[in-house]
């Protein structure tokens, strides 16, 4: 095995030797991104830069995302859902093998279900096993999941990060030393550095074109800025600051890719706190703020307004921000209507992403307008996860939700903002039970409605995918569909 | 002539002491005048004209939210000034006392217990420790005056100590303890006014170092939270923008150096001024 190793190590040494000595396209690629994953389990921890290197190059699920959103085969080449919509049953790929060499069958995927939605689970996304009943193995590439209820969108589920397969000889391990079907094998973590991933040559799909991957953390924006313009990185996907974005558009080494991202900007409101759980006081809010402004200040101009909490490259997508439009004398009357004729004052906490920190500026500047003091505090991410998102201690803050279709977030009493509303909750029992798309289509339509009509939130703008790359590097993903920068189809131009 | 008069052109014919007079009190008008004017209201955002370059309408340009530079500057000499006084007065405050109960009661314990806490906080690095100080108690602009502060009273406590020591061993300290003054009367009464000039120098040097630490501090965002303008915040803004509005960074930064040389160089005529020695060496 060491052997193998080793001569494996030679023959990529030296085919590394052979692709510079004869100045053929490159093999490698060095790609910067701003946040390190605290560990690497993506069916552990609610991080997305874990998903962000891992997803689709690592680790794979019975479905996957395509570049446009869509919910491809993944390890299962094809599946039947029964009558009644309850039970899926899928046949795996043969032949699809662990890292480790260990067979990848319906036992690791009955592991990886039964895990993900035990009791002791700490899988970030448990809700998307919420409806499964059992997981049986029917034959080594036949494996039968039963829910309790018909769920539309359980491929969707499937198809999360949160969902991957793992094997349980290699659990133990996961956080440090990965293993999975992908197309790359985990390499190597420098801890506070970078991460390296490397071709697996034993892929049952369509191999990965490029041979080697670092990932390389750069945290501070302007190192970030510099790390791209001396070419130290190839690629850097979610560029921290979007107005060094036109300096790179103007050099023809790079090239600049605006996508979409599932990231529905807000300016959150905690719904329990006085005085918004006023809906007066929050359709106030909603009226004072000019989404353009800041879009154009804290994003410069990169970003989609949005009225509701969903993505507007999504289908189903209705734009109500003409319901919201920027009107400070009318959020005046509101507030002097609700009993705050002379304003208040209350928290504004910020995360620390720009979208954040200068969105904060400008809406404390905003709100000052119709007479609503804020108190700015700037909060690193953990003191921001342990006052704001556990402790619910806020009265505002601001912060991109990333997930996919998370509108069903507005269900839960208990998420953060604390929307608690029964018309709303059955409005998701209905969705989830409803498998038409048709229906489903005009029941995400409503929810839509609903949340955009009770104020729940200040919904700002669809946060934009900005990554810029060496131009000669081809197959990035546009959008983000999900939390993922698949490199499995990425390969340099001659 | 009368002294007063000899210490006035003595001042005058002190170059340095005049650049630096100037140079200070230029900011610290700004300050005062930003209390009753600015060109435009810091608060007021103006996204579309965000980052135009100094002009008639903005004498130093505007910033990335289209704030007005030059009131911003104004308004952030209050946050910087505001920060080193009060962190120069509560050096001053408690480092002054100690030093003088130090130098009075010299070799006992309450001198060993005084000075030996003096090293103790001298040991740590001040700007890491007002970082930590911060950190923990949360980013404002009270905290960071109190981190300031805090770093401020063993320097006063030393030098007081040092210079109050000699002052014990002059005649007239004998003669007052013959007299039967007690040890808190004369260190008030003799001993304090004899160490003022030394005082008011440090105390220049300390404001100085005082604007730099709050600069710092908000550069990493623990100083004064916005909306109130900073100087280090407004650097640190401007950090990601250099090579687009240059002004953004050369404006607030050029403010920081020339408050902070401005002060040196008073602080150092001010000690040629008040120490003979070296004005006699220079004759």
């Amino acid at each position: 095995m060491i052997y193998m190793t080793f001569t494996r190590g030679m023959v990529s040494a030296l085919a590394l030797v052979a692709g510079v000595g004869m100045a053929q396209a490159k093999t490698d690629i060095i790609v910067g991104m701003q946040l390190e994953p605290p560990h690497l389990d993506p069916t552990g921890g609610a991080a997305g830069a874990i998903d962000e290197v891992l997803y689709a190059n690592v680790f794979e699920g019975l479905t996957r995302f395509g570049p446009d959103g869509s919910v491809n085969p993944g390890l299962a080449e094809s599946w039947e859902i029964s009558e009644d919509g309850t039970v899926y049953t899928f046949t795996l790929h043969d032949g699809v093998m662990f890292h480790d060499g260990t067979t990848m069958d319906g036992e690791d995927v009955k592991f990886s279900l039964d895990r993900a939605r035990a009791e002791d689970s700490v899988n970030a996304q448990k809700a998307l096993f919420a409806g499964i009943t059992d997981v049986e193995v029917v034959d080594p590439l036949t494996v039968k999941v039963t829910l309790d209820a018909p769920n539309g969108a359980f491929l969707f589920n499937l198809a999360w990060g949160d969902a991957v397969i793992v094997a349980p000889e290699s659990i133990d391990d996961i956080k440090t030393n990965p293993i999975g079907t992908g197309a790359f094998k985990f390499d190597n973590w420098v801890q506070g550095d970078r991460i390296e991933i490397g071709r697996n040559p034993d892929y049952w799909g369509e191999p990965a074109k490029l041979e080697r991957a670092t990932f390389k953390f750069i945290s501070d924006p302007t190192a970030a800025f510099a790390a791209v313009m001396a070419e130290d990185v190839h690629a850097f996907l979610g560029f921290p600051a979007p107005e060094n974005l036109p300096q790179f558009e103007a050099d023809p080494r790079f090239q600049v890719l605006v996508g979409s991202t599932e990231g529905e900007t807000i300016l959150s409101t905690n719904n329990k706190q006085a005085p918004f759980d006023d809906v007066r006081v929050r359709k106030a809010l909603a009226h004072a703020i000019d989404r353009q402004a800041i879009i154009d200040g804290a994003m410069f101009g990169y970003g989609t307004p949005i009225g509701t909490h969903f993505a507007p490259h999504h289908p189903d997508y209705v734009d109500l921000t003409a319901n919201t439009a920027y009107d400070p004398e009318l959020a005046k009357s509101l507030l002097a209507e609700a009993g705050f004729a002379d304003g208040f004052t209350t928290t504004l906490k910020l995360p620390p992403p720009s979208y954040a920190r200068r969105g904060g500026e400008i809406i404390a500047a905003q709100l000052r307008a119709v007479g609503i003091q804020t108190e700015i505090s700037n909060l690193e991410w953990a003191q921001w996860l342990e006052q704001v998102f556990t402790g619910k201690d806020f009265g505002l803050t601001i912060v991109s939700h990333t997930e996919p279709m998370d509108i069903g977030i507005y269900a839960n009493p208990d998420y953060y903002f604390q929307y608690d509303d029964a018309d709303f909750q059955n409005l998701m029992e209905d969705l989830t039970a409803e498998s038409d798309p048709e229906a489903r289509s005009a029941l995400l339509r409503q929810a839509q409605e609903k949340i955009a009509e009770d104020h729940v939130n200040g919904y700002l703008f669809q946060l934009a995918a900005l990554r810029v790359a060496n131009a000669k590097i081809v197959g990035l993903w546009e959008n983000m569909p999900t939390q993922a920068n698949d490199l499995t189809a990425v390969y340099w131009e001659d | 002539m009368s002294a007063g008069v000899m210490m006035l052109r003595g001042a005058l014919g002190n170059r340095s002491l005049v650049i630096g007079l100037v140079l200070s009190l230029v900011f610290v008008g700004a300050a005062l005048v930003s209390f009753a004017w600015v060109p435009q209201d810091v608060g007021a955002m103006d996204i579309p004209n965000r980052m135009q370059p100094p002009s008639g309408a903005h004498l130093l340009g505007t910033d990335h939210f289209g704030r007005d530079i030059l009131s911003m500057i104004m308004v952030g000499a209050r946050t910087s000034i505001a920060v080193a006084v009060v962190a120069v007065v509560i050096g001053m405050g408690l480092g002054v006392p100690l030093g003088l109960a130090a130098a009075a009661r010299r070799g006992s314990l309450i001198d060993e217990v005084i000075m030996r806490g003096n090293d103790l906080v001298f040991a740590f690095p001040s700007l890491l420790i007002a970082i930590m100080i911060t950190a923990v108690f949360g980013p404002s602009a009270v905290n960071a005056i109190i981190a300031i502060g805090i770093f401020n009273i063993p320097v006063f406590a030393r030098l007081t100590r040092g210079a109050a020591l000699s002052l014990w061993t002059r005649d007239y300290v004998l003669a007052a303890r013959v007299a039967g003054k007690g040890a808190v009367r004369i260190s008030a009464e003799h001993i304090l006014p004899n160490v003022t000039n030394l005082l008011i120098v440090q105390g220049t040097i300390q404001f100085s170092l005082g604007i730099l630490a709050e600069a710092a501090l908000s550069y990493v965002g623990l100083g004064a939270q916005p909306p109130i303008p900073s100087w280090g915040r407004m650097l640190a803004d401007s950090q990601t923008m250099i090579s687009l509005a240059p002004h953004m960074a050369i404006f607030p930064g050029m403010a920081i150096l020339l408050t902070v040389l401005g002060l040196n160089l008073m602080g150092d005529g001010l000690r040629d001024l008040f120490d003979p020695r070296i004005r006699r060496a220079r004759q």
